[in-house]
């Protein structure tokens, strides 16, 4: 039987600590889709689109009702656009995410992800006609996601694939001036992408998955925070326990919501997404979380370490706590989106070079970050290299969602509003790394034996 | 179908008659109750049965957060599920 004290735990979670689903995400394969003519493709990308997800949003309403917890968004991920396209006898991919934008317009979801290509070893001619509609294709939809593998641990780092996204990712900029190149904000490159993240903007649905999937992600920092502040001073394997147990009750719920989607939706379980995933209101921080354990600012040295253990704290509660873990799993840094982060930015204590530190031991990689508008595309294309070779390295998924603010300088701030939150401008080396860009061709896969 | 019905805020006449009144009302059996008060804060906590319900869960929760909203309490009601999954394992 339940105590009344651990129903009031539950509710006071929701209410105060601001624990939430962050995401019900429908991945739907489009393979069955391609065309060689472009346009009937298209129709037949929204068709399935709209078909499959035609009840997402409703029945993510009605879970949201009847558990009394909220559920933030609800969203879709397709396959990689590029493998879709491939088929098409046309140049121009832009009719694609024009009709992944009217697909999500229609089904009410937040956002679509999968304006995608796999390119890591290689880039096919679809690849690089997808990479190259980027900039048009964010800068004139509303709710398409994009995102490039760029690397992997198997293959190698594709350094003419990052020596072309640092130019996307500038040229992404400039077509999104008007809105603070809120366009990058959409577009992720990777190393070592998963098939089934829930979350956006890296989102999209891969070819191992089946032909269509509800992924849940949960949320949850101002609960692990909450928790660690009845252990003040307490050893740290004290603290990794407290973390363990918070993440296990979060996944829980995770668990039971995907089961419910799955079982209303009629679509079968993926995967539930452990990862803390902040947001800029106050009390939902990763870097308070930090702080919590004894950091007088997020940023400063111990930083690395903190993380390393909450990273890892989350996942090992998670686990147990779900049939069937995956996506990114871990602790998001995402530096507009987290109020904390914004904060330590600000002091000038969180610099891009420690983040880049944190990223080896977190879920994922340098995100949400605005750097001066006039910083060199060479530079950006050397901040995914450094941020891809982390990745490609430990064997994890790495990612830089990094915003060149058109006309912003350091100490300019950004708003972006809604979960995407503010920004500081934050400063780059400006010290060229040109011709190291220059090169191209690939780094190749490191040795993964002798490992001393 | 079983839920928890949460009923906080602070403590005056009439909160228990009115709020079992309602779920008279909407043909909702009680299985269990706890109340506590402390220092003129009061929380309740009961254990419903939806099986016989003659409404909607929708309309019996919006029901019941009208009620609040006249009384000034937060009551809701939430499937027992999400809390099971949360504190048993």
């Amino acid at each position: 039987m339940l105590t009344q004290k651990e129903i009031l735990s539950t509710i006071e979670m929701i209410d105060r600590q601001h624990l939430d689903i962050r995401t019900i995400t429908m991945g739907i394969s489009l393979l069955s889709c391609c065309d060689s003519d472009a346009k009937a493709a298209c129709e037949k990308v929204y068709d399935k689109i709209t078909r499959c997800a035609e009840n997402l949003v409703r029945v993510g309403e009605d879970i949201e009702q009847e558990f009394g917890i909220p559920i933030v968004n609800k969203r879709i991920s397709v396959t990689p656009i590029a493998l879709v396209a491939a088929a098409s006898e046309t140049e121009d991919y832009v009719p694609f995410a024009l009709a992944l934008d009217r697909a999500a317009q229609t089904c009410g979801v937040n956002f679509i992800g999968g304006y995608s290509a796999l390119v890591q070893k290689g880039m096919t001619e679809a690849d690089k006609k997808l990479i190259r509609s980027i900039p048009e294709a964010l800068g004139r939809t509303e709710l398409v996601c994009s995102s490039v593998n760029v690397g992997s641990t198997r293959a190698g780092i594709n350094m003419d694939a990052v020596a072309l996204m640092g130019r996307i990712v500038k040229e992404t900029a400039a077509r999104t001036q008007e809105r603070d190149g809120l366009g990058c904000a959409k577009l992720v490159v990777f190393c070592n992408a998963v098939e089934d993240n829930p979350f956006m903007a890296g989102a999209f649905h891969g070819v191992g998955e089946a032909e269509k999937v509800i992924n849940v992600g949960v949320s949850g920092p101002g609960v692990v925070h909450h928790a660690l502040q009845s252990v003040k001073n307490a050893p740290f394997d004290v603290v990794a326990e407290t973390v363990k147990k918070t993440a296990f009750r979060v996944t829980r719920m995770g668990q039971l919501v995907a089961r419910e989607a799955s079982e209303r939706l009629d679509t079968p379980f993926g995967i539930v997404d452990l990862s803390l995933a902040p947001t800029p209101a106050v009390g939902d921080s990763v870097a308070r979380i930090l702080e919590e354990m004894g950091l007088e600012v997020c940023g400063t040295h111990g930083t690395t370490a903190a993380l390393a253990l909450l990273n890892d704290a989350v996942k090992k509660g998670g686990v147990m706590a779900s049939s069937s873990v995956g996506g990114l799993s871990g602790a998001f840094i995402p530096v507009s989106e987290d109020e904390g982060m914004i904060a330590a930015a600000q002091s000038g204590t969180l610099t891009i070079d420690k983040l880049e530190a944190m990223t080896c031991v977190c879920s994922v990689g340098l995100d949400m970050i605005a750097v001066p508008g006039d910083t060199p595309a060479e530079t950006v294309a050397a901040i995914i290299a450094d941020e891809a070779a982390i990745g490609m390295v430990n064997n994890k998924t790495t990612a830089v969602r990094i915003l060149p603010v058109p006309g912003k300088q350091v100490g300019d701030s950004i708003e972006m509003g809604g979960l995407l939150g503010s920004a500081p401008v934050m400063p780059v080396h400006p010290e060229s790394s040109a011709a190291f860009i220059a090169r191209g061709g690939r780094i190749p896969a490191p040795l993964h034996s002798l490992r001393n | 179908m079983n839920a928890i019905v949460s009923v906080i805020g602070r403590d005056r006449v009439g909160i228990c008659a009115a709020v079992c009144t309602k779920m008279a009302d909407y043909g909702i059996n009680i299985l269990d109750i706890t109340q506590t008060i402390v220092q003129g804060n009061f929380t309740m906590i009961m254990a419903v049965d939806l099986e016989k319900a003659n409404a909607s869960f929708g309309e019996i929760k919006g029901g019941l957060e009208e009620l609040g909203n006249g009384m000034g309490l937060d009551i809701r009601m939430q499937r027992q599920e999400i809390f099971d999954a949360m504190h048993t394992i």
